[in-house]
C-alpha cells in the first residue's frame, strides 16, 4: 500500500467500510454475503477490529443489531447483499424504526451502471426503505464512504434515534482502485440539528403543573430507556412520590420492586396503572408516544388530565393526544432541570391530596394485583414467568416475541433496571426472541439472557439455534408451548365465539431433540413440579444454550384487557369479570 | 384549510422522493407540488400546496421538518405572501369568431396567445390558481383541448424570507 504523504492512506471502498466501522467503534458486524459485497467480505477477512457474525437468515442480523442497541444504546450494525439480502433485512428494519433503535444498515447494491436495468439481484433498496428508516443514502463516489457512514452513525444514535441504510453499488468497493482515506471526527449538517435542552418555560410550567397537582401520574417510555434517563426519572418520582407507570417499551425505567411503580399500562397493562391514569388530574408523559396500545379510544382518554409532553420529536407532541405543556427535548437534561427546580424552589407537592390519592391508588391495587389461577394441575404462563424472574432477580435480559407469552413477560417479570427488556413493542413481529437474545449474549456474554417466547414465535427465526452454537451464545430459551397462537386464539374466543381459525399450532417438531440436534441442551416441562428444577438447572448451564419446552395451559387468557373502544379505565378482569 | 408550504430543501437525488413519499405514506394530501433549483445549486425549493384542519398542518409541517434533507420550511399561508400559478392552455380556433372570443377573453385575462394555428391558440395565463380557474370557466364556451398548469410558486411579502 502506498500513500501519498504520511497522512493520508489509501484504500479501496471496500476497505474503506471496514476502517471506518472500526474507527466509529464497532466490534461486531451482522450479516450475510453475497455478489454484490464480496470485496467488502474480503476486506473485512483481513483485519481484525470488526468482527462477523455470519447469520443464517439476514432478518437475525438485524434483530440481533437492533438488541445489542437496545441493550446498549449504540447503533448496531448489519451488512446484506443486494436484492434478496436486503429485502431479508426490510423486516428488521421496519422493527428498529417503529421502536427509535439506532441501526446502521449497509447493503450491497449492483454495479452503478446497471442499476435501474433489473439486473440479476437488483432491488430499490432506497426506494424499499424510504418509508421505514430515519434516512437512507446511497455512495456515488467511493471516497465518500468515510463522510457517508460517519453521517449514517450521526443520524441513526442522535435525536430521535432510528435505522439508517446506506445501499454501496458494488463498483464504489473495487479492491485495486484506492482512494485517501481520512474518517470526520465530527460532523455538522445543516438541515439536521436536532434540539437537546428543553424550553427553560415550558419546563418552569410544568414543574410548577406538577407541584399544583392532586391526582398526579408519570407515565414514562421507550425515550427514558434510549435516552438513558431512568436515573433522573426515578430522582424526580421520589422527590415528589407521584406513582409512576411505564409503557411497554418503557419497562425498568422506574425499578418495578419499587412501591411507587404501578405497574405497564395499556391494553394489557395493570388495573392499578389504568384507574390512576384515567383519573388522574396531571399527566407527565416523558419519552411516550400515546400509543393506540396504550390510549385505548383517544376520545375518551383521561379526561380530567391537565397533559404535560416531553419528548425529543416534536411530530409526536400533540399527534393523537393534545399536550398542554409540550417540552421538546432530551429527556435526560429535560428531567434533571426538572429536578432542579425543586430542589431550588424547596417546594412541596400537596401532601393531603397525594395521601389520600395515594390511598387510593392501593385499593385499586388490591382490586386484581395480576391474579391468575394457583395450583392448577396444568402450568400456567404466568406462573413460569414469575418463577423466572425469582431465579434471575430481574436482572436478567429478556428478549420477547410477540404475543401472549410477550405480555406475561412484561407483566410478571419484575424489571428493575433499564435496558433489560428487549421487545418488539411497534411492530409487533414475531421471530425478533432468539436473535434478539443472541445479540445481547454475544456483547454481554456474562449477563443472564432469556428469550421468553411461544411454539409459534420461535419457529419464524428457528434456524438461528445453527449461529447460536457456531459462537456458543448461551441464552436460555422459555418456549411458552400450548399449542396455539395464544393471543390470536384469544381474540378468536372472545370476538369469534371460538372459531379458532388458523390459530392452531398442529405438527410440531419435538423442541427437545431439535435443540440437541444443534449440540444444545433441550428440556421438556410439563408439570408444575417440573419447573423449578430445570430451570435452576438451565441458569446453572452458564455457557450452554438452554431450551425450555415447557407445556402451558392453552386456555389462559392476557388480563386486564381493555375493553374495545373504551376508555383507560374500562377492562375486561378476567373470562368473567369486567369493570 | 388551504395552505400554501415552502420548502428548502437539499438538492440531493431521492430528496424529492422522500417528501412525496411522507404525503402518500400518512395520507396527506398534495393539491399542487412545484419544484426547481434556488439562486444556490446546492438547494431546490418546493411549494406545496395542501388543505387540512389545523392538526393535520401541524403534522406535516412537523414531518417535514424531520426529513433529513429539509433545511428550513414555511407555510405562506400564515402571513401576508404573494402566489403565482402559470397556465398553458390550447384551445381550438377555427372561426374568425371563435377566434374574436378567445383573443377578447384572453385580454381580459391578461393571457399571452404564445402559439398560434389555423385551427388552435395556444394562450400562457399567469395568476393565482383561482384566477386560472376563472379563465378556465370563461372558455368553457369555446372548446378546451389541452391545459398544463405549472402548480402554486409563491413569497412571503415584505422583509419575511425564506433562505438560509
Amino acid at each position: 500500500m502506498t500513500s501519498q504523504n504520511t497522512k493520508t492512506e489509501m484504500l479501496s471502498g471496500a476497505a474503506m467500510v471496514i476502517r471506518a466501522l472500526a474507527d466509529e467503534g464497532v466490534e461486531y458486524l451482522y450479516g450475510y454475503p453475497g455478489g454484490a459485497v464480496l470485496h467488502i467480505y474480503d476486506a473485512l477477512f483481513q483485519q481484525s477490529k470488526v468482527k462477523h457474525v455470519l447469520v443464517r437468515h439476514e432478518q437475525a442480523a438485524t434483530h440481533m443489531a437492533d438488541a445489542y442497541a437496545r441493550a446498549s444504546g449504540k447503533a448496531g450494525v448489519v451488512l446484506v447483499t443486494s436484492g434478496p439480502g436486503a429485502t431479508n433485512a426490510v423486516t428488521g428494519i421496519a422493527t428498529a424504526y417503529m421502536d427509535s433503535i439506532p441501526m446502521v444498515v449497509l447493503t450491497g447494491q449492483v454495479m452503478s451502471h446497471l442499476i435501474g436495468g433489473d439486473a440479476f439481484q437488483e432491488t430499490d433498496m432506497l426506494g424499499i426503505s424510504r418509508p421505514i428508516v430515519k434516512h437512507n443514502m446511497s455512495v456515488r463516489r467511493p471516497e465518500d464512504i468515510p463522510y457517508l457512514i460517519k453521517k449514517a452513525f450521526y443520524i441513526a444514535q442522535s435525536g430521535r434515534p432510528g435505522p439508517v441504510v446506506l445501499d454501496i453499488p458494488k463498483d464504489m468497493t473495487m479492491p485495486n482502485e484506492k482512494y485517501p482515506y481520512l474518517y470526520p471526527e465530527t460532523l455538522k449538517l445543516r438541515s439536521y440539528n436536532p434540539t437537546a435542552a428543553g424550553h427553560p418555560g415550558q419546563i418552569k410550567k410544568a414543574v410548577n403543573a406538577l407541584l399544583q397537582a392532586k391526582r398526579p401520574i408519570i407515565y414514562s417510555g421507550g425515550g427514558v430507556i434510549m435516552g438513558q434517563a431512568s436515573e433522573e426519572l426515578t430522582a424526580l418520582a421520589r422527590k415528589l412520590n407521584y406513582p409512576v407507570t411505564n409503557t411497554l417499551m418503557g419497562l425498568g425505567a422506574y425499578p418495578a420492586g419499587d412501591p411507587q411503580f404501578i405497574g405497564m399500562l395499556g391494553m394489557h397493562g395493570s388495573y392499578e396503572a389504568n384507574m390512576t391514569m384515567h383519573h388522574a388530574d396531571v399527566i407527565l408523559a416523558v419519552g411516550a408516544r400515546f400509543d393506540d396500545r396504550v390510549t385505548n379510544n383517544t376520545k375518551k382518554f383521561c379526561p380530567h388530565a391537565t397533559i404535560i409532553h416531553i419528548d425529543i420529536d416534536p411530530a409526536s407532541i400533540s399527534k393523537t393526544i393534545n399536550a398542554h405543556i409540550p417540552i421538546v427535548g432530551l429527556v435526560k437534561p429535560v428531567l434533571a432541570a426538572m429536578v432542579a427546580q425543586l430542589e431550588q424552589k424547596k417546594a412541596k407537592p400537596d401532601g393531603q391530596a397525594l395521601d389520600s390519592w395515594w390511598q387510593q391508588i392501593e385499593a385499586w391495587r388490591s382490586v386484581h394485583g395480576g391474579e391468575y389461577e394457583q395450583d392448577t394441575p396444568v402450568l400456567k404462563p404466568q406462573a413460569v414467568i414469575e418463577a423466572v424472574s425469582r431465579i434471575t432477580k430481574g436482572e436478567a435480559y429478556v428478549t420477547s416475541d410477540v404475543g401472549q407469552h410477550q405480555m406475561f413477560a412484561a407483566q410478571y417479570y419484575k424489571f428493575n433496571k433499564p435496558n433489560r427488556w428487549i421487545n418488539s413493542g411497534g411492530l409487533g413481529i414475531m421471530g425478533f426472541g432468539l436473535p434478539a437474545a443472541m445479540g445481547v449474549k454475544l456483547n454481554y456474554p456474562d449477563a443472564d439472557v432469556v428469550c421468553v417466547t411461544g411454539e409459534g414465535s420461535i419457529q419464524m427465526n428457528i434456524q438461528e439455534l445453527s449461529t447460536c452454537k457456531q459462537y456458543g451464545l448461551g441464552v436460555k430459551i422459555i418456549n411458552l408451548n400450548n399449542g396455539y397462537l395464544g393471543m390470536v386464539k384469544q381474540w378468536q374466543d372472545m370476538n369469534y365465539e371460538s372459531r379458532y381459525a388458523s390459530s392452531y399450532m398442529d405438527s410440531l417438531p419435538d423442541f427437545v431433540k431439535l435443540a440437541e440436534s444443534y449440540g444444545h441442551v433441550g428440556i421438556r416441562v410439563s408439570k408444575p413440579e417440573e419447573l423449578e428444577p430445570a430451570l435452576e438447572r438451565a441458569f446453572a448451564l452458564k455457557d450452554q444454550l438452554v431450551f425450555l419446552d415447557i407445556h402451558v395451559d392453552p386456555k389462559e387468557h392476557v388480563y386486564p384487557m381493555h375493553v374495545p373502544g373504551g376508555a383507560m379505565h374500562e377492562m375486561f378482569l378476567s373470562k368473567t369479570k369486567r369493570t | 384549510m388551504r395552505h400554501i408550504i415552502s420548502v428548502l430543501l437539499e438538492n440531493e437525488s431521492g430528496s424529492l422522493a422522500r417528501v412525496v413519499g411522507l404525503f402518500a405514506q400518512r395520507g396527506y394530501n398534495i393539491d399542487s407540488l412545484t419544484v426547481a433549483p434556488t439562486d444556490d445549486a446546492t438547494m431546490s425549493r418546493l411549494t406545496l400546496v395542501t388543505h387540512g384542519n389545523d392538526q393535520v398542518i401541524e403534522q406535516i409541517t412537523k414531518h417535514l421538518h424531520k426529513l433529513i434533507e429539509v433545511v428550513k420550511l414555511q407555510d405562506l399561508s400564515e402571513s401576508a405572501h404573494v402566489e403565482r400559478e402559470l397556465m398553458l392552455i390550447k384551445v381550438k380556433a377555427t372561426s374568425n369568431e371563435q377566434r374574436d372570443e378567445v383573443k377578447r377573453c384572453a385580454d381580459i385575462f391578461r393571457g399571452q396567445i404564445i402559439d398560434v394555428t389555423a385551427k388552435t391558440f395556444t394562450i400562457q395565463v399567469v395568476g393565482t390558481s383561482d384566477k386560472l380557474d376563472a379563465f378556465i370557466e370563461a372558455l368553457k364556451g369555446s372548446a378546451i383541448i389541452e391545459v398544463a398548469r405549472s402548480g402554486v410558486s409563491g413569497i412571503s411579502r415584505g422583509e419575511k424570507t425564506l433562505t438560509l
